[in-house]
């Protein structure tokens, strides 16, 4: 880590290249940059990072007024959870063991998300390419979301035999209509920014590779704002939905539980399929 | 509205251009994953720019089997 001078603006930078994510300061934005090969799965070293990024950002809010997570990696924002460290954890484990870890791992991702979702901050997803399963979750956890026009939106857990785990259900249900809720997680279809704008998931959609630059632009909108009044409609606006959340992992664990589970991620590990997260 | 052979042709130029492959050596039949070599990621990048370009929602499970473009560009027509 270092820290630095440009011009009025107080740096700071932690880079770590072998880390799946790093993040700055500039000028009262915080910036999560995502950069774990291929595509930023969450497994447990994500989730480590992760939890330390949001003790971090209690620390840096109170100097900050926005929060922009994207992706350096060029196949999108992320690919979901890493479902090959959940099988091949789950397969070296006695089954009660395992299912201990997976509740343990959602319980924990939740406590990041919520803090993601609930912090004072004005908080932006800038999104491309891939954004399925956790990834899509962790977009939904931001108060915006800017796509850019080849991204695409997915839940795809289904074709496990389980549900999302990171909030999406709940968070979703907030942010849109039930039937468009059901289309997704029920169908495990993806669909593209123009038609997540459409459905009102999206704030905007904008040219191939340029969400970051339009999320920063929106950032420095919101930089002319009082952070107390922000703060306060955000709180008003958007409620975090903890009931369904702890319900959310109650039926999660309840299905990974049973051997279809086991069934659906050997077959995914092991696919050679072209559209590998469908059934 | 297009014709199908207009669309067939687009698609095939549209993928020619986004997977920088020479137009003349794709065909109507060519199966797409082997003369474009791509891969899970990259076919969905390639249903969000056909998505894009004719202005459809084609729904992944749609999808799944076809493998040569004249099909695809079959599934296209149905939703122009």
């Amino acid at each position: 880590m270092h820290e630095g001078k440009t011009g009025a603006s107080l740096i700071e930078r932690v880079r770590q290249e072998e880390r799946a994510m790093s993040w700055t300061l500039v000028e009262g934005v915080i910036e999560l940059a995502l950069h774990r090969s291929p595509c930023n799965e969450l497994g447990t070293a994500s989730l480590a990072e992760l939890e330390k990024f949001a003790a971090v950002l209690e620390s840096l809010q109170t100097e900050a007024h926005a929060l922009i997570i994207y992706s350096e990696m060029k196949p999108g924002f992320c690919a979901g959870a890493d479902l090959r460290e959940l099988y091949q954890r789950s397969q070296s484990m006695e089954k009660a063991d395992a299912a201990k870890g997976v509740r343990d791992f959602l319980e924990r991702i939740h406590l990041v998300l919520t803090l993601i979702d609930s912090t004072p901050l004005t908080t932006i997803a800038a999104v491309h390419g891939v954004t399925f399963g956790g990834g899509f979750e962790l977009a939904l956890a931001c108060d915006l979301i800017i796509a850019d026009k080849m991204a695409r939106f997915c839940f795809p857990e289904l074709r496990l035999g389980l549900i999302p785990g990171f909030g999406g259900i709940p968070r979703l249900k907030r942010d849109l209509g039930n039937a468009v809720v059901r289309d997704l997680l029920l169908t495990g279809r993806s669909i593209n920014a123009t038609r997540a704008q459409q459905v009102g998931l999206v704030s905007q959609v904008v040219g191939e590779g340029e969400a970051l630059r339009a999320a920063r632009a929106t950032a420095m909108q919101l930089g002319k704002f009082d952070r107390a009044t922000a703060s306060a409609a955000k709180s008003f606006i958007k409620p975090i939905p903890h009931e369904e959340l702890r319900r959310e992992i109650d039926l999660f664990c309840q299905l990974f539980a049973r051997p279809a589970v086991q069934a659906g991620l050997r077959k995914f590990v092991e696919s050679t399929d072209a559209l590998p997260y469908l059934p | 509205m297009k014709t199908a052979d207009e669309t067939l042709d687009e698609i095939l130029s549209l993928a020619a251009a986004h997977f920088k492959v020479p137009r003349e050596k794709l065909g109507p039949d060519d199966d797409f994953f082997k003369k474009l070599g791509i891969n899970s990621l990259q076919t969905l990048d390639l249903l969000t720019k056909l998505e894009n370009h004719f202005q459809v929602e084609l729904p992944d499970y749609e999808l799944q089997g076809v493998s040569d473009f004249r099909t695809l560009a079959g599934r296209i027509q149905a939703r122009l």
